[in-house]
């Protein structure tokens, strides 16, 4: 009698079941809910920056991105003409962040290497912090140094340049004029996107596999003629990708922009003279004193400027997502 | 049998260490250098410190490739000139650097008092002379703004974060290329983006809290990337441990691998905020200025720092421009505390 007793205590086997608990339902609920937050935003941004803009887009058309004016003029009877063209500004965006990429790349590429195969530990640790330190500085900080300290020895640079190099068309200047340049605000956006540029290529090159490189010095490589060989064919990638991102942060740079470039309505290639442009710095140029019709305008340029970036970013990310994974 | 045991007494050769020969050379080759920059310098027409950096690094290529091609032959020539010219570009990148601390220092430090740091601007224009007047208020309002911001975004980065390191859905492909779209969003577009959607269509007008949620955009990228490499350095035994307990997911999560990535998850907010602490673009949409403190973040302009050197910088005089110095100094010793607080953090590793 006793003995039967515990049998009949023995419960039914659990059900075993896959099915989340309750409280793994939720928790995976709200995570998930809050992860789409990205796109939430991403999208509001396109959204209202079109509904705000699109008086501009039906009122200009094509014409928005291929003109080069960009006025609020009242005709006899009082009515308002605007005319909006971002081409100037377009073409300047693109100039200076060229110019930012032209003295970046370089530059990053040479100190990525440096970090990577030549730096003793100890620089090595300094130097990353720099390089670190650098991504953190606020922009409106390059802003200040770029007007204040950069400019006066980036106007005598100029002013060599175009004594020697003058004759080429890009590096003339008519009218004697050398500060507030395309060219010193390159040299600006060139420092703020060097620690982009080699933190990525670092990353990259640091990634070769240790096979290669052992076999480039088995074969007797010195060691540049490894780097040649094996490091820069491997990490071309990362160095494009990494290029192309520092080239989305250059094309949406403001304030520094703001502080150093004389800001002007005219397409120009003469990147030593003092006039030129970005479309984010002339939102905020614009911003002071515009009307209702020019706000809208202004929306219309920052959804331009939002999907120019987001292109350029698609493309880097790809480049460097890829660079990055085929070094594993 | 002892004798194979013993530890062999001398250093162990190391024969691609430089020889005394060999650090003989290099010394002359920067001194020959040195002297050839110096003496170029004083008889040609080039002057000025460009001058010297760069004649310095050509007459060091030659002078050392002359050493080195007897020894190596042009092969040599061309490593040791690869070593030098990428020293030339990491030093380049340093003087940059270091230029641009020197300029912050050397400036800000000749405007900052005690009243800089205790008193706001209400009786003083930026135009008075130094002494009078203070940024307190523009202090305050970056705190607050910073606040805001920590409010929103934290918990939207660590919650992604965790989406795509611990949930790994169907769609953590698509949130991680939108997340790194996100990073790429320009400031100023984050401020318009706000003034649209918010002061255009609602009642609100620019605030603290509008600007914050205009840094947020900014922020939550930054807070998930890191955050999600951090949680990735989490070892996958604690997760499996703690399920192996019987313990639901969530319960692995909050009791396990939060806590276990507790410092790299600090370590990923203060990098958000050192990246969001000197956006100046957003805020001239968002929160505007003032010269005055003002503690509600709801309602009206409010002083930042970042705005105070902006209009400091447009004010253009003497006084205007000392003040922005001395205001971005502040801003700059801000922000590298939070940097070093993020190192101090982050190097602090899960437990293995």
């Amino acid at each position: 009698m006793s003995i039967d007793t515990p049998a009949k205590v023995i419960p039914a086997a659990r059900k075993i079941t896959t099915k989340p608990r309750v409280s793994d339902q939720i928790f995976r609920g709200i995570v998930t809910a809050f992860s789409f937050s990205a796109l939430l935003i991403l999208s509001l941004i396109a959204i209202f920056l079109l509904l705000k803009g699109f008086t501009t887009f039906k009122e200009q058309g094509l014409g928005f991105i291929t003109h080069f004016e960009w006025s609020v003029t009242q005709d006899e009877a009082g009515k308002e003409v605007a005319v909006f063209g971002l081409q100037a500004m377009l073409i300047g965006t693109v100039v200076i962040s060229f110019v930012a990429l032209v003295i970046a790349v370089p530059l990053s590429v040479l100190t990525a290497l440096f970090l990577t195969f030549y730096a003793p530990e100890r620089v090595k640790k300094v130097l990353v912090t720099i390089v670190d330190l650098m991504a953190a500085f606020p922009s409106i900080l390059y802003g200040l140094w770029g007007f204040f300290v950069l400019m006066p020895m980036a106007e005598y640079w100029a002013k060599l340049i175009q004594k020697w190099l003058g004759w080429i068309y890009i590096f003339d200047v008519p009218q004697g004029v050398y500060s507030r340049s395309p060219f010193i605000a390159g040299i600006v956006l060139s420092v703020m996107i060097i620690p982009i540029i080699t933190s990525v290529s670092r990353e990259v090159f640091s990634q070769t596999p240790l096979d290669r490189i052992q076999a480039a010095y088995a074969l007797g490589a010195t060691k540049w003629g490894m780097i040649r060989a094996v490091v820069l064919p491997f990490g071309a990638g990362g160095v494009v990708g990494g290029s192309m991102l520092g080239l989305g942060r250059a094309f949406g740079e403001t304030v520094a922009v703001y502080s150093v470039l004389n800001i002007v309505f005219r397409t120009n290639f003469q990147i030593l003279f003092t006039q030129g442009g970005n479309v984010a710095s002339m939102i905020i140029q614009k911003w002071g004193e515009a009307g209702k019709t020019e706000i809208s305008a202004l929306m219309a340029a920052g959804l331009v400027l939002f999907i120019l970036t987001l292109i350029v970013n698609f493309f880097a990310n790809f480049v460097v997502t890829r660079a990055v994974k085929s070094g594993r | 049998m002892s004798t194979i045991s013993q530890k062999p007494s001398v250093a162990p050769t190391r024969p691609w260490a430089a020889t005394p020969r060999d650090r003989a050379l290099t010394a002359l080759s920067v001194a020959l250098s040195i002297l050839a920059t110096l003496t170029i310098v004083a008889v040609t027409p080039m002057k000025g410190k460009l001058a010297y950096f760069f004649l310095f690094f050509i007459t060091w290529f030659i002078i050392d490739s002359l050493f080195v091609v007897s020894k190596s032959g042009s092969k040599g020539v061309k490593d040791s000139l690869a070593a030098k010219v990428t020293l030339f570009g990491g030093v380049i990148v340093s003087m940059a650097v270091f230029s641009i601390l020197w300029a912050t220092i050397s400036n800000g430090v000749k405007g900052i008092n005690l009243a800089f740091v205790t008193q706001n601007m209400r009786e003083a224009s930026l135009f008075d002379p130094i002494g009078k007047g203070g940024i307190l208020h523009a202090i305050l309002g970056t705190v607050i703004l910073i606040v805001i911001a920590i409010i929103f975004s934290v918990p939207m980065g660590i919650l992604t974060a965790l989406y795509l390191t611990e949930i790994k859905g169907r769609a953590a492909g698509l949130i991680q290329f939108l997340v790194q779209a996100m990073s790429g969003v320009p400031s100023v577009v984050a401020g318009l983006f706000i003034y649209a959607a918010i002061i255009l269509n609602t009642p609100l007008r620019s605030s603290t809290f509008l600007g914050g949620l205009a840094l947020t955009i900014l922020m939550v990228p930054t807070v998930t990337r890191t955050a999600q490499e951090v949680l990735n350095l989490v070892p996958s035994d604690l997760r499996e441990a703690g399920l192996a307990m019987g313990a639901t997911q969530w319960k692995t999560v909050a009791l396990v691998v939060v806590p276990a990535a507790r410092s790299g998850l600090i370590t990923a907010t203060i990098l958000g905020v050192a990246r969001i602490a000197g956006e100046t673009a957003p805020l001239l949409f968002t929160v505007g200025v003032f010269d005055s403190y003002n503690f509600n973040p709801f309602k009206g302009d409010s002083g930042t720092i970042p705005t105070v050197v902006w209009a400091g910088l447009m004010g253009g005089t003497p006084e205007s421009i000392q003040r922005a110095w001395s205001a971005i100094l502040v801003l700059l010793i801000v922000v590298l505390i939070m940097f070093v607080a993020a190192r101090a953090f982050g190097s602090k590793q899960p437990k293995r």
